[in-house]
């Protein structure tokens, strides 16, 4: 049977080596470990894995594939339903979604599907090196302006390119990849190796890019639909504006959310003394969240130095991190304050933080989300002393778009308004994403962006 | 890459650059920033704008060196290119909303610090056109710091200039100059004060004294200048704004100078260690 072979480990840089450096913690399966692991699938005839897979990648087809030694072919059967899967191998939360639903999960541990999908996905790359660059699809000569290069704007992007249509993204940064360049660490996707890569196969479609363009305030929808000849828009700006915690003491020197963090560091490289852009350099740093932001952003501060706790308000079940993220944070000497919230950032004379003064937490009935929501233990305030908090609790919807796009219906929170189809209420103009859903993951973006293609197509398809 | 075009030395310290950039100089309106970069491992620098030209499709910019990366920036010369502009960034000014009408009538005093005149200029110029009385104080430490003089002349009613040790102009800060116009008798609608954060400060609780409504542009630590990261965060009437979306233009009754301050030195001992190796002694503070 199939199923004795216990899970392959994968291989990754020892904890106490790794927390001092921002290479890849994950080494990966090589040949003979991903055929191996393949080999515990039962190709189920009703695979839930593949139900639950955002994007409903073919997941027994490609593991069979693995598993006969066939690793191109692997990677076609991902690529019907996934443009990235080299990053989503790497950042999905597989525990919740495919590997969640494995059978062999109930009884013992599901197929490491993920470190599967990142096999194959790396595997290409590296034997795609020497083949030519494919060409790009022959233009059907329209325009279709993609807003933002994030997960969303990218797989939308890749699909109308290979369409045939003329794609230019508009990003506000500098560089290209939205919340993989800025916001997940090298030490969890590396950006050299996997997502300029990414970057570069979609360039090679034909897709141009244009840096440094604001869109809304560089430009707006209007004039990119009126005077610049864009049939279509899609709209996968993201979420926007980092959340603070709305507590005593927040703007003191050594409060940052987890997006500055984060940006300093990634997009901007503080790490590196080359860089010219500074990064607070604290001996103790806590972090407020328990979402991958929080883990990224206490593995960083790690990194660079810090003795690091993070602050949550659940205990550890409820975590929304990937549960491996978790793991490699505690390996690594992240400490864990569960069950607690803070309610005070305390400065010294100077304004600098000093410490947080925290409550103790205790789980009540279930909230609208399922969870259970914690309630505060009345007079259990302590202080934890700590020079910088890191505040990750997530992010509210940038409403400029909306704001200088009229007639773009938003809902009371900003995300914008969307059918079943992606279609906003302005014609022409599509939207996926976190700007349409709120914050969420890689995978569930770049679907959105895919169904966002087919739509714009049916669309222009429809008029011209 | 956007190439410079023309390169002035205003002041030992202080340089002017016209600079290729289409789409900002086509959508850039009075009050809003951009932010440069220079070089790969370059910094993002906000920057204020001082003239745009639709037309040519460039912006001018004014840049003080005031530590390592304002001084990349400074060392490029004609024909040379900045690794990357973006912008316009932040709201135009409130006046952007008024009809030409109701500008004509208006009687504006701006208040000029240093590098700020740069900022000052496109605001004066665009009411001035349309018809405003428009007064413009133009203060700094010395003579050496003060700019865009003659410029400044052709876009406004009435120039006053004041340095605090008098090598030109008034002696004294733009605050005694402020209370003086004020006392004469000129009834203004309006007091725009852009500068360093202690001078905006102190012309607020000047504008207060003399029961003058003020904007201030505040010139906060940023990082991306898109609303991402909330580095500019100030606490403007009790609130938590970001400066650079929700700014970078505010009442300046409603602002916490003080807590705005203290922000701007987070990295003080970072640019002070980078300055010291990179040789420029006069940025380090002994």
């Amino acid at each position: 049977m199939a199923n004795k072979i216990e899970r392959v480990p994968v291989r990754e840089q020892d904890p106490k080596v790794r927390a001092t450096n921002f290479e890849e913690v994950c080494y990966g399966y090589n040949k003979e470990e991903a055929m191996l692991e393949a080999s515990r699938c039962l190709n189920c005839k009703k695979p839930r894995c593949m139900d639950a897979c955002p994007v409903g990648i073919k997941i027994p087809d490609f593991i069979s594939e693995v598993l006969k030694g066939e690793f191109n072919k692997a990677y076609e059967v991902i690529s019907e339903d996934s443009s990235l899967p080299a990053i989503c191998g790497r950042v999905c939360p597989q525990e919740t979604q495919c590997e969640g639903s494995c059978i062999l999960g109930v009884k013992g541990q599901p197929v490491s599907i993920g470190k599967l999908e990142r096999f194959v996905a790396d595997c290409h790359r590296e034997n795609s090196k020497d083949e030519p660059t494919p060409k790009a699809p022959e233009s059907n000569g329209i325009k279709v302006a993609v807003i933002g290069s994030g997960p969303s704007g990218l797989a939308c992007a890749s699909d109308l390119a290979k369409m045939g249509y003329s794609i230019t993204i508009f990003e506000s940064l500098h560089k290209a990849g939205g919340v993989l360049t800025y916001g997940i660490p090298e030490f969890r996707l590396p950006k050299k190796r996997v997502v300029e890569k990414e970057l570069q196969s979609l360039f090679d479609l034909g897709v141009k890019i244009e840096t440094n363009v604001f869109v809304g305030r560089t430009v707006t929808i209007d004039d990119l639909m009126e005077k610049e000849g864009f049939k279509a828009v899609f709209v996968g700006t993201g979420a926007g504006l980092p959340l603070f915690l709305n507590i005593p003491g927040e703007n003191l020197n050594g409060v940052f959310s987890a997006n500055e963090y984060l940006t300093r560091n990634n997009l901007m490289q503080a790490f590196d003394e080359k860089a010219d852009t500074p990064i607070f350099h604290a001996k103790r740093v806590c972090v407020v969240g328990g979402g991958n932001v929080a883990m990224d952003a206490a593995r960083t501060a790690l990194r660079l130095g810090a003795d690091v706790t993070i602050i949550y308000r659940r205990s550890e079940k409820e975590l929304p991190a990937r549960a491996e993220e978790v793991h490699h944070a505690k390996e690594e000497g992240v400490k864990f304050q569960l069950l607690t919230n803070p309610t005070k950032v305390i400065g010294d004379e100077n304004g600098w933080v000093k410490g947080v003064e925290c409550i103790r937490m205790e789980l009540g009935e279930p909230d609208e989300s399922g969870r259970r929501s914690p309630q505060p233990v009345a007079g259990s305030e302590f202080i934890i002393e700590t020079d910088a908090l890191i505040v990750a609790l997530g992010t509210k919807i940038n409403r400029l778009i909306a704001d200088t796009t009229p007639n773009l219906d938003t809902d009371k929170k900003g995300r914008l308004v969307t059918s079943s189809e992606t279609a906003t209420s302005r014609a022409g103009v599509f939207a996926g994403g976190d700007v349409v859903t709120g914050a969420a993951t890689v995978i569930l973006a770049m679907g959105e962006g895919r169904r966002a293609a087919k739509a714009i197509d049916r669309y222009i398809k429809e008029r011209y | 890459m956007y190439k410079i075009l023309k390169k002035e030395q205003l002041t030992p310290l202080i340089f002017s650059m016209e600079v290729e950039a289409p789409r900002i100089a086509q959508s850039a309106k009075p009050g809003q920033f951009l932010i440069v970069r220079c070089g790969e491992m370059g910094e993002r620098v906000p920057l204020t704008i001082c003239d745009f030209d639709p037309k040519r499709g460039t912006v001018r910019i004014v840049i003080q060196i005031a530590g390592v990366s304002s001084n990349k920036v400074c060392s490029l010369n004609e024909g040379d290119s900045l690794t990357d502009i973006t912008g316009p960034l932040g709201k135009p000014s409130d006046f952007m909303e008024f009809t030409p009408d109701e500008i004509k009538s208006k009687h504006y005093l701006f208040v000029a610090g240093g590098v700020g005149a740069a900022p000052v200029y496109p605001q004066a110029k665009y009411l001035h056109s349309l018809g405003a009385t428009v007064d413009v104080i133009i203060g700094a430490r010395n003579k050496d710091l003060i700019i865009m003089e003659e410029e400044m002349r052709k876009v406004c009613t009435n120039l006053f200039i004041c340095t605090d040790d008098g090598s030109k102009g008034e002696k004294g800060n733009v605050t005694v100059l402020m209370e003086r116009l004020v006392n004469e008798g000129n009834k203004y609608d309006m007091c725009v004060a852009i500068g360093p954060m202690i001078m905006m400060k102190f012309a607020t609780l000047m504008a207060k004294k003399c029961n003058l409504p003020i904007i201030v542009s505040l010139n906060t630590l940023m990082v991306d200048g898109t609303g991402m990261c909330g580095a500019c965060r100030v606490r403007v009437g009790g609130k938590t704004m970001f400066a650079c979306v929700d700014g970078p233009e505010f009442n300046g009754y409603d602002v916490d100078f003080d807590e705005a301050l203290r922000r701007q030195t987070l990295y003080r001992k970072e640019e002070q260690q980078a300055a010291a190796a990179a040789g420029l002694d006069f940025l380090v503070r002994k």
